[in-house]
């Protein structure tokens, strides 16, 4: 390794060596035999602080899959799909479409739909900030034409699996329950109180919901179902923003 | 179904959500600290911190892309519903003990 | 431009906002990893807006990878202003380290030799950096685990060369001062004669943890321990020289009850005490 050797070119080196065995060239340390355990520290922290990262993001994954697979299932991703930033509040969107493809895991079919209810709950997590309605908002007299806002950390999940009940069954205290076939579906968003909620939902209310989260009006939203049920789970979670008659802005 | 006779369901589903709701909503604005430590499980604050938060060490081995895979998770508890062709499924892993692709 | 106040801080973990919030005004500052509070809403920026009232603020940032042969993320630099124009902290400061390679992020902080070459990107950098914020940051010393054929500079002779050209100010962490030196067989005391202290506008405390290879120790920043006493004994003969300084105290890893990092604090604000004290009877 010339010493002249450009920094552009020795960083490409550095970062090839973290997914080898050599350290990589140009490196010296007081007793050189000792270099590739030194840099391993480097290869480490890498890895590790992405896995956890991973991790925080994506904890039933992990307790569905175990500690030791995840943390090999970590690397595979992150060889296929690396951070592209160092916000990584905003990493992980393609993890369930890795997870589909990734064969060890094809057993569970489950699983990516279970990542993306969890990429979903980070998403509520750190949405925009928006403060809910009085419930005065809502008195008026042509209902049919009111439009709803929702807070910007709702989203709509759907799932053909049972991903609500197995992520539900895999939270802190939860029972053990018999899984019913799914489809599942659910409302994830984050409360005033920035608790975040997975309420699972039946198909007409999600169909409601998601009409209203489309920007339909209460009475076109009610050609879906019942609204009642969707209203209140909006109204006790503190999830409309605005409501306003005539076309949304 | 018309315009007309939808308003009144309409708005009985307001008044009933109204109803439910109310006290949940009181409940929540009462003391907003408390929840902070709730809601943050799953919002990953040490996710940015290189070289501090979630500092790794070299006594962990990442060296080299031999891996193995082993099916030690909680889902080997879970018992699937059949599925549409009526095949009662088991989630399981695959051991995999191949070599990953290299980055 | 305010400064930070010349007291211990510390470190804010989520876990201990109510904690805080019972007790504001105890903690000389407050700092936070910047790239923490990039989402656009929620429990994080709801905290910090909180404690900010009542705490003079430092802003870290981990993720500029300022010293990197490539060019900066300008995004990146967009969302720090946006940061820094919300909270007004106190103190900018980022790493003499990169983590980036291309668009991919490593998520460490990674070392770099100390060449003409590297020196003259990292000044560029800073420059941009500082001309993008609308003030001064400062960089900080880094640990270290191996060091490079390729360095011509002193780490020392570096970062005073750094100042000279840019004129940002220092973080000297302490610290990595100690880790370096353990791990390089260089000695601590030595490195901080040269140090440039003129520029030091923030001094971090942390622990570390303690490996063996056949040559002896090798430290790891592991900042998941309490502060180990030779840090200590060269942090109170840094403030010999300085006086006092603003200092923080860092633990990411495991993160004890706030009592135990209260008690990192008082020492350090014990020692921040005597070098006041010092000062005015040497004055």
């Amino acid at each position: 390794m010339p010493p002249e050797m450009h920094h552009a070119a020795l960083q490409d080196g550095f970062r090839a060596a973290l997914w080898a065995d050599a350290p990589p060239d140009g490196l010296t340390a007081p007793n050189p035999a000792e270099i590739a355990q030194r840099f391993k520290v480097y290869r480490n922290n890498v890895f590790h602080s992405l896995t956890r990262a991973l991790a925080a993001r994506f904890p039933v994954v992990e307790r569905l899959v175990g500690g030791e697979f995840f943390t090999a299932l970590a690397r595979a991703y992150l060889a296929a799909d690396p951070p592209q930033g160092p916000v990584l509040l905003h990493w992980g969107e393609s993890f369930a479409p890795f997870l589909e493809g990734f064969a060890p895991v094809a057993q569970l079919p489950f699983l990516p739909d279970v990542a993306r209810l969890e990429y979903l709950r980070g998403r509520a997590s750190h949405a925009a900030d928006a403060a809910p309605v009085a419930p005065a908002a809502l008195g008026v007299d042509d209902l049919e034409a009111l439009h709803l806002a929702l807070h910007p950390s709702v989203h709509l999940f759907a799932s053909p699996h049972p991903a609500v009940q197995i992520w539900q069954g895999q939270q802190p205290g939860a029972p053990k329950m018999a899984l019913k076939a799914g489809p599942d579906h659910a409302l994830i968003a984050r409360r005033p109180d920035f608790a975040l909620v997975v309420e699972p939902l039946d198909p007409a209310s999600f169909a409601v919901l998601t009409a209203l989260k489309g920007g339909a009006p209460l009475g076109a939203a009610a050609r879906h179902g019942d609204l009642t049920a969707a209203l209140t789970l909006l109204l006790t979670h503190g999830l409309i923003a605005d409501a306003r008659k005539g076309t949304p802005a | 179904m018309t315009m007309k006779t939808l308003a009144l369901p309409l708005a009985a589903s307001l008044a009933t959500a109204l109803t439910l709701s109310a006290g949940h909503a009181q409940a929540q604005s009462a003391d907003m600290e408390k929840c902070f430590g709730v809601s943050l499980a799953g919002a990953n604050d040490c996710a940015a911190g290189p070289g501090t938060s979630c500092a790794g060490s070299s006594t962990v081995d990442y060296q080299g892309n031999a891996w193995t895979l082993v099916a030690a998770g909680t889902c080997m508890d879970i018992e699937l519903p059949a599925m549409a062709d009526g095949t009662a499924r088991m989630g399981s892993l695959e051991a995999l003990d191949r070599d990953l692709p290299p980055a | 431009m305010p400064h930070l106040p010349q007291r211990a801080g510390l470190g804010f973990k989520p876990e201990h906002f109510h904690d805080l919030m019972a007790r504001r005004g105890q903690v000389g500052f407050l700092e936070v990893h910047a790239e923490n509070y990039m989402g656009d809403g929620g429990a994080p920026h709801a905290m910090l807006t909180a404690l900010r009232a009542d705490h003079a603020l430092s802003i870290h940032g981990v993720g500029l990878s300022i010293g990197g042969a490539q060019g900066l993320n300008r995004d990146h630099l967009d969302r720090l202003r946006k940061l820094i124009d919300r909270y007004q902290p106190e103190s900018f400061s980022e790493h003499l380290a990169w983590s980036s390679h291309g668009a991919e992020w490593l998520n460490d902080l990674l070392p770099l030799p100390y060449t003409d070459e590297t020196l003259a990107t990292v000044c560029a950098h800073i420059d941009e950096v500082q001309t993008h914020l609308g003030r001064r940051m400062l960089l900080e010393n880094p640990a270290t685990y191996v060091t490079f054929q390729a360095s011509s500079w002193s780490e020392t002779d570096f970062l005073t060369e750094i100042t000279r050209r840019t004129g940002c100010g220092l973080l000297l962490d302490v610290n990595n001062v100690f880790v370096s030196a353990t791990n390089h067989r260089f000695d601590a005391r030595a490195y901080l004669a040269d140090f440039p202290l003129g520029a030091v506008g923030e001094i971090h405390l942390a622990g570390h943890e303690t490996e063996e290879l056949p040559s002896g120790p090798l430290l790891i920043d592991s900042h998941g321990a309490p502060v180990a006493d030779p840090v200590w004994a060269l942090y109170a003969e840094v403030l010999d020289r300085t006086g006092p300084l603003p200092t923080l105290i860092e633990w990411d890893n495991d993160v004890p009850a706030l009592d135990v990092l209260l008690a990192e604090v008082a020492r350090a604000s014990d020692l921040l005490g005597h070098a006041t004290k010092g000062q005015a009877d040497a004055a």
